[in-house]
């Protein structure tokens, strides 16, 4: 299953969307911080998981998906809410912590939750799992359409979330795909310092259902994967475990001095950096020019420029909010 | 009246979720042993049989899945009810409930509700030691973003099931073990009472004068209640008139009535069955002092369960236990009344 020309644009630009709005929001999450770094300084206080190189997985999962259909993220949103059509401008109000933000500044950046495309979010390991295997349970419940994706990293499948959630998808045979991010690294703690075995899609085979590993962070080959899951799990054949290899290019967190990582390992990172890979594709399959692609890059720029100038723009919230929209 | 319909709390449930159930096609049910069972302590019984297995279902022993997974189907416009067997396995699923349950309204700016009933069994009494019989009103209640009930008789239990099927908010239902008129755990007359056969509401957030008097309030939930009220019935032998308020509701917690009991008798007793440090019984001491400490003839005083495990030894747990004695004893010594020899 290969994407048609249009949606391998729209693929791009997401991809560079993100890219583009990790880039801003580095850069304004540094104002206020040095010399001392102190992360309750700046127009973004609080931590910040910066999603660049993991562009992939989200573009070639919700390739696939509609509105209706429901996505649970994790800490690391940004990529997947991008590619989820979350509204760009609100989220980085958000994020900024305005009253114009997708709450209202009440979530910040680990809790990005738009109702309008079905977007939530856990900033605890694994948590996005129940919720998303409900939601999956609920259109299976009602007859109604659409599946559910959770996207979480390759730490997670070590919770007891995952193994509770993944068995109850799988015996209730409920339209939900779990897409594991393999960033390998949890923090500090490398994969296979954490991780009994090699891939975690293997463990598909505990709960009976399909599990696919795709290396290479190569968002066509997500796009395939990921589409016969989403089929399937349309078609009513229940739940697919997919991990997917791909590559944290910033650190844990902003501020995150990175020593765990072996000498070498981010350059080595960089040479495989997923956009120039895709663009130098696009260009070499012969589907687009140079400025299609640069036409592409613009529009993504100022998509993200819009919404940060939003974002800078917007009031912040009355202090007193914070006491309202704790109940319906 | 002789021939008036008196039902068990569990029955009560179980006939107010499937009263909802039949005019409200997004409610389900879903927890362990709730489908074929009715639930090990019988508030689901009958449900599977009317309403079948795609809206009665039991789960894998997988509190975080199933609670956590009811967030998700409650966040896409169904109304989950879903059950934790023993209040005392919140441990091993605690964050679907105060990480995402309680508080994706809240970060979600209002737009998504989570519209769920969790109901969970406390209490002890019966030598179930101390992983099953705990109350743990407390930790619940501490944290914001999520109602708790907890009916001491059949008609607020019915009443206050209903009102919290028809919540927009995540309500936590908890019913105690010793009440539920379940044989094989005692049963507690005082909770068989009249039920009507048609729908109703208990307002969730509203107490309830038990028994009203002129001396000393008794503020409980639940089983305290019925300490309470054998308490006072002792009481007015001896010349002191006891007013008792059931709590009904834990969050929102209805503080006017407390106060306004407390400012007619000026003595205040707490009855917790929960842990005696950071909990229900210090809140509610809380609200009246906080706001009326002129009303007060003396210092209040809370009767709760001490600050240790529960015991498995039938005498070491009743030593611990609230009960009528203690409250007649606190009652009389801030009545200023003799101890009697």
């Amino acid at each position: 299953m290969q994407p048609a020309k249009d949606t391998l644009a729209w693929m791009y630009e997401k991809m560079v969307t993100s890219r583009r709005f990790e880039n801003a929001i580095e850069k304004i999450y540094m104002e206020g911080k040095s010399p001392v770094f102190n992360m309750a300084d700046g127009p973004i206080p609080g931590e910040m998981h910066l999603s660049d190189g993991q562009e992939p997985v989200a573009v070639g999962v919700c390739a696939h998906l509609n509105p209706e259909d429901v996505v649970t993220a994790t800490h690391r949103p940004h990529h997947q809410a991008i590619a989820k059509g979350v509204d760009l401008k609100k989220m980085a109000a958000e994020i900024f912590g305005k009253a114009t933000g997708l709450s209202g500044g009440r979530g910040g950046h680990m809790h990005i939750f738009d109702a309008d495309v079905n977007f939530a979010c856990s900033g605890i390991i694994a948590q996005g799992m129940g919720p998303a295997a409900g939601a999956a349970l609920s259109r299976q419940i009602q007859g109604k359409p659409g599946v559910a994706v959770s996207f979480i990293g390759e730490g997670a499948a070590n919770q007891g979330a995952f193994h509770e959630a993944m068995n109850l998808a799988a015996v209730w045979k409920l339209p939900m795909i779990v897409v594991v991010e393999d960033n390998a690294w949890g923090i500090s703690v490398s994969k296979e310092a954490s991780t009994a075995i090699q891939r975690n899609s293997d463990r598909a085979a505990a709960y009976g259902i399909p599990g696919h590993y795709i290396p290479g962070n190569d968002p066509l080959k997500i796009y395939e994967v990921a589409g016969e899951a989403i089929e399937r799990a349309r078609r009513g054949e229940g739940p697919t475990l997919i991990e997917i290899e791909t590559y944290r290019l910033a650190g844990h967190f902003m501020g995150d001095a990175e020593g765990y990582r072996p000498e070498g390992e981010k350059d080595g990172l960089f040479a495989k950096d997923p956009i120039p890979a895709m663009r130098a594709k696009l260009l070499a399959d012969g589907d687009f020019t140079e400025a299609e692609l640069d036409d592409l890059e613009n529009k993504a720029q100022a998509a993200v420029d819009e919404a940060i100038s939003f974002a800078r723009e917007s009031a912040d919230p009355k202090p007193e909010d914070a006491l309202t929209a704790v109940f319906a | 009246m002789e021939n008036e319909r008196k039902l068990t709390i569990a029955r009560a449930m179980a006939e107010a979720t499937a009263q909802e159930m039949r005019i409200d096609p997004s409610v389900f049910v879903m927890g362990e042993d709730i489908a074929e069972l009715g639930g090990v302590f019988g508030n689901t019984r009958g449900l599977l049989e009317e309403f079948g297995k795609e809206r009665v279902r039991d789960t894998p022993i997988s509190e975080t899945g199933f609670i956590g997974a009811a967030v998700g189907a409650a966040q896409d416009g169904m109304k989950p009810v879903v059950e934790l067997m023993f209040v005392d396995f919140f441990g091993v699923c605690f964050d679907a409930i105060y990480n995402l349950m309680a508080k994706n309204t809240y970060f979600s700016g209002g737009k998504f509700n989570v519209p769920m009933v969790l109901m969970t069994s406390t209490g002890g009494g019966y030598s179930d030691a101390g992983q099953h019989s705990q109350c743990l009103y407390g930790s619940f209640a501490h944290l914001p973003g999520m109602k708790v009930v907890s009916p001491s008789n059949a008609y607020d239990a019915k009443g206050l099931m209903t009102a919290a099927l028809r919540d927009p908010n995540p309500v936590i239902y908890m019913y105690h073990k010793g009440l539920q008129g379940m044989g094989w755990l005692g049963t507690e007359a005082g909770a068989i009472v009249h039920v009507p056969e048609e729908s109703y509401e208990v307002e969730i957030g509203k107490a309830a004068i038990a028994r009203e008097g002129r001396d000393v309030t008794i503020v409980s939930i639940a089983q305290g209640v019925h300490h309470g009220l054998k308490a006072a019935d002792k009481l007015a032998e001896q010349g002191i008139s006891a007013e008792v308020v059931d709590l009904r509701s834990l969050v929102p917690l209805d503080r006017d009535t407390i106060r306004a009991s407390v400012a007619k008798t000026g003595r205040l007793i707490v009855v917790d069955e929960d842990y005696h440090s950071y909990g229900v019984s210090g809140e509610i001491i809380a609200t009246v002092t906080e706001s009326n400490m002129a009303d007060l003839k003396a210092a209040p005083k809370r009767i709760a369960y001490p600050d240790v495990p529960i015991p498995f030894a039938r005498v070491m747990e009743q030593h611990c236990l609230p009960n009528a004695d203690k409250i007649v004893a606190a009652a009389r010594d801030l009545c200023g009344a003799p101890v009697p020899a």
